[in-house]
């Protein structure tokens, strides 16, 4: 440590010269390298899941850094069937069409069954029990018109470094996308399916 | 080639591109056709818009940024110029509560320096809050030594604010145990690099406590962390952080630094117990000398083992490449469909995994799978041989620091390894004088009675 008394040697000045050459390439080599990752995106990027990919595993419901999931359930109403047998909301040969528990999919009874008109109900999703495992996504898509899909719910994820349902997901369908087109609903069905 | 035939190209190629483009979406309008047409309905019931939820406002960004610079802001101010612990502990707890329990650890810039990696490695996007995260730690380090560390960080508060009684670790085993953050940091930037895993965060152990809810691995390694860390001073910032390893680095270079003494040391030796980070450098003077020739000897076969440590290791991180590139999922996935390929396996069951599921309904052929794991498992292997080069000379280098004898008059506080916690200052009775005004000696004579 060099006090203010030491006397200036040719030793002090180069390690001075060194230490400032040295601090003025890295402080450049970061800042080029951070200008570059970030000039490649204009936007705020955000975790998404493509509909289309996702084989309703069940791991949003489990890998997520937080619990609950950020991983929500959405319903597109545009494209539900209002079905009296909801093949999202029943499990396989329910004993009666109502709205009883053992009847349902849903383990948290997080999806709200209303009668709308004639054989028709209406099914809301209540993102405060949802827990993100896709049972009803996979009854929906498999027998229904695959109304219900995941989504992350922006208001619960916390964008952490790498998503870690994106490191477990089999199907490779978390990806960043940017904050702009963050919620991509899903309006067709499966091809597969 | 007269004008008129070269229009009719054109226009052929312009169709062909037209068709290209409008078939695809022919086909997917056709799948769209539903099972349950939506109904028409006589009630009045109007079919609600998609449920979505809040996109959290981006002023969150900007404030995170924010207060990240007024912690280290502040932190300088604390530690140089008021020169005050509480103020330091103050600001620390403030930190730990907002970005370790408000914003539950992420983002981080420990974890930051793979986002970084996988960018260059792969040209993955880099969000800017996460290059912000990045860039603003390690210049404020260049300029202000490790006061992130000390005052912003939550990983660092959660264990200074734990420690109780802290025991000496003897310098052998703090050097020994201080060379695996360069491991730890080669090995996590090589795996972002190629986009296989993100080691650093799923295997930080305070996250699962900031958001009190994780894998149980997490939260165990969390609790015998913060145990840990009531009698071995921030034993993950020592011996773990890959950016505290960064930072060991740069921080000498910097522009400010602690000093222990605000005037003329006076040798008394109070600051090297009130130090629990092992940061305290004795002054010289007194050092036993072994002779200039024989020290010149050391610190020559020292370099030139440099060399060989790094070629030897790179060896030895060749011959480890396949256990590297099983962390990667591609080459997982390929080892997993090749298991059930019906053309190898003829009565090998399918659909064994989620994954191996997903990558049968795809379609892909699995031959292809396994060329790109092929070539994957190539890069891997230089990726890895260039990981045990890395440790062959981090350990290289750390002979020849060793070997190498400084100059010091007073005791000081080692530039790479000081977290400007500022307990420092109040062990020092010389600061202690600056303080409140009275003689170095008064003060002196009443901290020995209090031992005696």
């Amino acid at each position: 440590m060099s006090q203010p008394n030491d006397p200036v040697t040719r030793r002090t000045v180069l390690a001075q010269a060194a230490r400032a050459a040295a601090v003025v390439a890295g402080a450049g080599g970061i800042v080029a390298l951070v200008v570059r990752g970030a000039g490649a995106t204009e936007d705020q990027l955000v975790w998404q899941i493509d509909p289309l990919k996702c084989m309703w595993c069940g791991k949003c419901a489990t890998n997520c850094v937080l619990d609950p999931s950020a991983v929500k359930c959405v319903q597109n109403y545009s494209i539900c069937g209002y079905c009296k047998l909801c093949t999202g909301f029943f499990i396989p040969q329910p004993a009666a069409l109502d709205e009883g528990a053992e009847n349902q999919l849903c383990p948290t009874g997080a999806i709200v069954r209303k009668h709308v008109e004639g054989e028709y109900y209406s099914y809301d999703i209540d993102n405060t029990k949802c827990i993100g495992c896709a049972r009803c996504v996979e009854g929906c898509t498999l027998y229904g018109n695959g109304s219900f899909f995941l989504q992350i719910d922006r208001d619960r994820c916390v964008n952490c470094n790498r998503c870690s349902i994106a490191a477990a997901c089999p199907a490779q369908a978390i990806s960043r996308i940017p904050l702009k087109q963050a919620y991509k609903p899903r309006l067709s069905v499966r091809s597969d399916s | 080639m007269s004008a008129r035939p070269r229009v009719v190209v054109r226009l052929a190629a312009a169709c062909c591109l037209l068709a290209m483009l409008i078939l695809p979406r022919l086909a997917q309008a056709e799948q769209a056709q539903r099972r349950f047409p939506t109904p028409e309905f006589k009630s009045g019931y109007q079919i609600p818009p998609i449920q979505m939820s809040p996109v959290w406002s981006r002023a969150w960004n900007v404030i995170d940024v924010g207060a990240l610079v007024v912690a280290i802001g502040l932190g300088a101010w604390f530690v140089y110029g008021l020169r005050s612990r509480k103020a330091v502990f103050g600001l620390m707890v403030a930190s730990l509560l907002y970005f370790g329990f408000f914003r539950k650890g992420c983002v981080c810039p420990i974890g930051a320096i793979q986002n970084v990696a996988e960018t260059a490695g792969t040209g993955a996007a880099l969000p800017w809050v996460v290059a912000a995260f990045f860039g603003i730690p390690i210049l404020a380090t260049l300029f202000l030594g490790r006061v992130f560390c000390g005052a912003a960080c939550p990983l660092g508060a959660i264990q200074d604010a734990v420690l109780w009684k802290p025991v000496t670790v003897p310098s052998w085993l703090e050097k020994a145990l201080g060379l695996f953050p360069f491991l730890y940091l080669g090995l996590a930037v090589i795996l972002a690099w190629f986009g296989a895993q993100y080691i650093i965060c799923r295997y930080d152990p305070f996250v699962g406590l900031f958001r009190l809810s994780g894998p149980r691995t997490m939260l165990i390694l969390g609790g015998a962390m913060l145990v840990l860390g009531m009698f071995v001073g921030r034993p993950y910032c020592r011996f773990i952080c890959p950016l505290g390893a960064i930072f060991r680095v740069i921080s000498p270079l910097s522009w400010k630094r602690v000093t222990i003494t605000p005037r003329e040391c006076i040798d008394c030796r109070m600051c090297e117990n009130g130090c629990p980070f092992g940061a305290i450098r004795r002054p010289t003077a007194g050092q036993k000398i072994a002779g200039r020739p024989r020290e010149r000897n050391i610190l020559v076969a020292s370099m030139l083992a440099v060399p060989v440590l790094v070629i030897g290791f790179a060896l030895l991180g060749y011959a480890a490449g396949p256990v590297l590139a099983r962390l990667d999922w591609r080459i997982k996935l390929a080892e997993l469909v090749y298991v059930e390929d019906p053309a190898i396996h003829p009565d090998a069951k399918q659909n064994l995994t989620d994954e191996t599921e997903n990558f049968w309904k795809s379609g892909t052929s699995p031959q292809a799978l396994y060329k790109e794991a092929a070539e994957l498992r190539r890069t891997i292997a230089v990726g890895s041989s260039a990981f045990g080069g890395w440790t062959g000379l981090v350990i290289g280098l750390s002979f020849v620091g060793a070997s190498i004898r400084r100059y010091r008059r007073d005791w000081i506080a080692d530039a790479g390894t000081c977290v400007a916690c500022a307990r420092c200052y109040n062990t020092c009775p010389v600061e202690h004088a600056r303080r409140t005004g009275r003689s170095v000696d008064e003060i002196m004579a009443e901290k020995e009675a209090v031992h005696v």
